[in-house]
């Protein structure tokens, strides 16, 4: 599986969800188990929008899990982020119908739109482009998602003002 | 909710909740399925919600609404259905809710602008819409109808039955016969009997005492498939349920549900409806008041397709990377942690209630011989309706697609369809009568798979699906053997250059020699299938392939590099729009005058195509 490689450059503006709540009351959540890294590790994405470094130590302390191992899970899979997220998702669902229906040609406009590639972050954090399988919403396809809000029958153009309105 | 603590108490609990429900009292069904969703429906079910308190009904006229999962006909969604009237509207905006809450609650009007109609028919009921009509529905038989938040609703609908049934009079021994009998197959894809998987891992644990677990596989990694998603959704107390009885059969204490990440409402039901069961008495410690035990946790799939292979699942739920390993050791004899486990997909799960209550026998009637019951497919692509539907096995192809489906949509003709996803293989508009069952699917190049059903039109290039799903699984695979990592990115590089025009027909020869490799050589069957849709579309259509290699044309008009745009200036209305949206800026023209566009500089990003409201880009 293709991943990305980790980028941390500094004029970055950090967009960092709710950085309010600390990391013990997630571990909390889980007993101290090799079985509940990757839960862990999802709980923390969803609460800082990525995985840091620092967030992974505490993690594998917590779990008992060599930091190579834990390394190796966040390279595994997909949906693991070791970067910062930007303020938006932009989702494009490439499932088969959409991509029946053009899916393509969006997911490229908006790469060109938001001068980014898929799967990474406008510099200025305000959107992250992704591309996604279906979400079951295959009768109004192409779908694009922007945060959670659905965009069905959409077009390169309606993607666009959506993305202005914001 | 008072905690069940004998199986007397359900049976007089379902009665007077089934009471209740006949007090007259209107519903008003909201479909909150996916696809309902992603047109607007939260916006129809908050506006029903409003209205009715807003008005202030009287207690006896005030509706009774239930936020349901997917009814299937998503194409016409928002969904929503009156009951006792059995009224059915489609496409309901926020602003018809008043208007139904005043005529049709109020005064039992019926509003004809919200009624479905096809050719001139105008329908006021679900039954007896075309679409419903030939359908047959077990694994989602309470979706669209219950409240999935709602344990009571479900009970009323007759959840739980069949685990009172099986605790009240069959031994794990005739649960695991009954289902053997019941001749289902497992619907995640490779369709092995679950009655026999059941059997080699009861065996396992009488030879080697200690944990066994049950895992429900609901990763549903087909990226254009949502009927597990829909199941989850919609009715996860019949998952929930069917794991109860797994786990009743084998001696098994914990259960897991795998779910993809990509499913919050999923997952938020399913936690929701696990919690509202124990709380009932229906899981955890002392189900019912019989000693028995057993829970469930829902562990989230992080975005990886190879994670729905059996090994590679019950990695990830140990916490570590999902790479398969070689099959010679039996996942029945030692899955999770090394133990005995059995894996069932959520539709294979969904239907066990259901042959437990009814008998195995009944069910084994349904369908063929050998591919007994019904199958749920999402059926979507180029067809008019497009949704999920739950057919009975052997059904013929062409019954799904033409008659339920209502065909393809415009001036297309029916080109093919792609069943089993990525794994699967395209049936060609000839073999369109072909049974829906495993061995006739098998047979003609195919698998049945979990359910995915794409329809394809003339305006859809096999080489180009072919390269859409072989670049999916190039991309999924682990990267763990050979043959899948270096063998498909080269099988990917021939359709890559097919599609650019490049290559010559040895290089078709090469590329099913290759194929061949991969098949034999691959770890699992992520690799193992992946060659099959290329398989398939070079059998059915290889002039397809040849038009693309030799005539350097995509005949369907997609392939990018083999086409080119242009404007009809008959249909141009000159409104500027392609004009302005063109990233390249390569469309000329005056205002309300037809527009030109200079194929020098156009990369035939299709912009313009996807935007211009009057069909006015003609590809060639
Ligand atoms: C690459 C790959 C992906 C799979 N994905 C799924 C899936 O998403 N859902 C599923 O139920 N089965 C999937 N399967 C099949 C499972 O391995 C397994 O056969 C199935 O879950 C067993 O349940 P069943 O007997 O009830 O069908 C997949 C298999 C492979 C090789
Ligand atoms: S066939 Fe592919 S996905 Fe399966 S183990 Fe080998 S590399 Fe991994
Ligand atoms: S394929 Fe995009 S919503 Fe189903
Ligand atoms: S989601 Fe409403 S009918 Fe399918």
């Amino acid at each position: 599986m293709f991943r990305h490689p980790v980028t941390h450059s500094k004029e970055r503006i950090l967009y960092v969800k709710k950085l309010s709540t600390d990391i013990d009351s997630i571990l909390e959540k889980y007993p101290g188990e090799p079985q509940y890294l990757i839960s862990l590790l999802q709980d923390v994405q969803a609460q800082y929008s990525y995985i840091s470094e620092e967030n992974i130590n505490f993690i594998c302390d917590h779990v008992g899990v060599p930091v190579t191992k834990a390394w190796s899970v966040v390279t595994f899979y997909r949906s693991f982020s070791l970067n910062p997220r930007g303020e938006h998702q932009v989702r494009v669902c490439c499932g088969t119908a959409c991509h029946l229906k053009g899916a393509d040609r969006i997911a490229e406009d908006l790469e060109r739109h938001l001068c980014v590639e898929r799967e990474h972050t406008t510099k200025d954090m305000r959107f992250t482009l992704e591309t996604i399988n279906c979400p079951g919403a295959c009768a109004v396809a192409p779908v694009v998602m922007v945060d959670d809000e659905y965009l069905g029958s959409t077009n390169q153009a309606d993607v666009r003002q959506y993305l202005k309105k914001l | 909710m008072e905690k069940i603590t004998n199986i007397e108490q359900l049976d007089l609990l379902k009665n007077s909740l089934r009471k209740a429900r006949e007090s007259g009292r209107q519903v008003v069904r909201v479909c909150l399925g996916p696809g309902c969703r992603a047109q607007g429906a939260d916006k129809v079910a908050a506006a029903f919600r409003n209205a009715v308190r807003q008005q202030g009904l009287p207690v006896k006229v005030e509706p009774l609404i239930k936020e349901t999962g997917c009814h299937g006909f998503c194409k016409e969604g928002p969904l929503v259905t009156l009951e006792p009237s059995g009224l059915f509207y489609s496409r309901v905006k926020p602003d018809d809710v008043e208007e139904i809450v005043e005529k049709t609650i109020k005064n039992n009007e019926v509003i004809s602008r919200l009624l479905y109609s096809e050719n001139g028919t105008v329908y006021k009921s679900a039954q007896e819409i075309p679409f419903y009509k030939m359908q047959k529905k077990i694994a989602s038989r309470n979706v669209g109808d219950i409240d999935p938040l709602s344990i009571e609703d479900a009970i009323a609908n007759g959840a739980y039955q069949a685990v009172a049934k099986a605790f009240a009079s069959m031994t794990p021994e005739q649960v695991i016969k009954d289902v053997e009998v019941s001749g289902l197959r497992g619907r995640g894809g490779a369709g092995f009997p679950t009655g026999r998987k059941w059997r080699s891992a009861a065996d396992a644990v009488k030879k080697h005492p200690g944990p066994v677990y049950v895992v429900c596989n609901g990763d549903e990694g087909d990226p254009g498939a949502f009927m597990d998603c829909v199941v989850m959704e919609g009715d996860p107390h019949s998952v929930i349920e069917g794991m109860i009885i797994a786990a009743y059969a084998l001696g098994a204490r914990q259960g897991f549900i795998y779910v993809r990440e990509e499913y919050p409402f999923a997952i938020k039901n399913l936690t929701i409806a696990m919690e509202q069961a124990r709380s009932a008495g229906l899981l955890g410690a002392n189900i019912m008041g019989t000693g028995f035990e057993f829970d469930i946790r829902i562990n989230r799939g992080a975005g990886a397709y190879v994670c729905g292979e059996s090994t590679a699942l019950f990695q990830s739920i140990e916490g570590k990377p999902g790479e398969p390993r070689a099959k010679y050791i039996r996942s029945v004899e030692r899955g999770l942690w090394d133990r005995p486990t059995v894996l069932n997909n959520v539709e294979t799960l969904a239907n066990i209630p259901v042959i437990i209550e009814n008998g195995g026998e009944w069910f084994s009637k349904i369908g063929p011989p050998n591919s007994t019951g019904t199958k749920a497919f999402s059926l979507v692509g180029k067809v008019k309706n497009v949704g999920l539907v739950e057919v009975p096995m052997g059904v013929p192809l062409s019954t799904i697609v033409e008659d339920i489906g209502g065909g393809i949509p415009g001036k297309k003709s029916f080109k093919a369809v792609q069943t089993g996803g990525p794994s699967g293989g395209c049936i060609p508009y000839k073999l369109k009568d072909v049974s829906v069952d495993f061995d006739s699917l098998t047979k003609i190049g195919s698998i049945m798979g979990s359910g995915g059903m794409i329809v394809m039109d003339d305006r859809d290039c096999v080489v180009d699906v072919a390269r859409y799903f072989l670049r999916f699984l190039e991309e999924e695979s682990c990267g763990k053997c050979l043959p899948c990592r270096l063998g498909l990115e080269a099988m990917l590089e021939f359709l890559d250059n097919f599609a650019q025009g490049k290559g010559s027909l040895e290089d078709i020869e090469e590329l099913k020699s290759l194929a061949k490799a991969v098949q034999d050589g691959a770890l699992c069957a992520l690799g193992g299938s992946a060659p099959n849709p290329m398989l398939t579309t070079l059998e059915y259509f290889r002039d397809e392939y040849e038009a693309h290699i030799i005539e350097k044309r995509c005949p369907a008009g997609v392939c990018k590099d083999l086409i080119t745009f242009h404007i009809d200036s008959e249909a141009c209305t000159g409104c500027g729009l392609c004009a302005s949206n063109c990233p390249q800026a390569c469309i000329t023209g005056e205002d309300k005058k037809p527009h030109e566009i200079s194929q020098n500089a156009c990369t035939r990003c299709g912009t313009c195509m996807d935007l211009c409201k009057f069909s006015a880009i003609t590809v060639s």
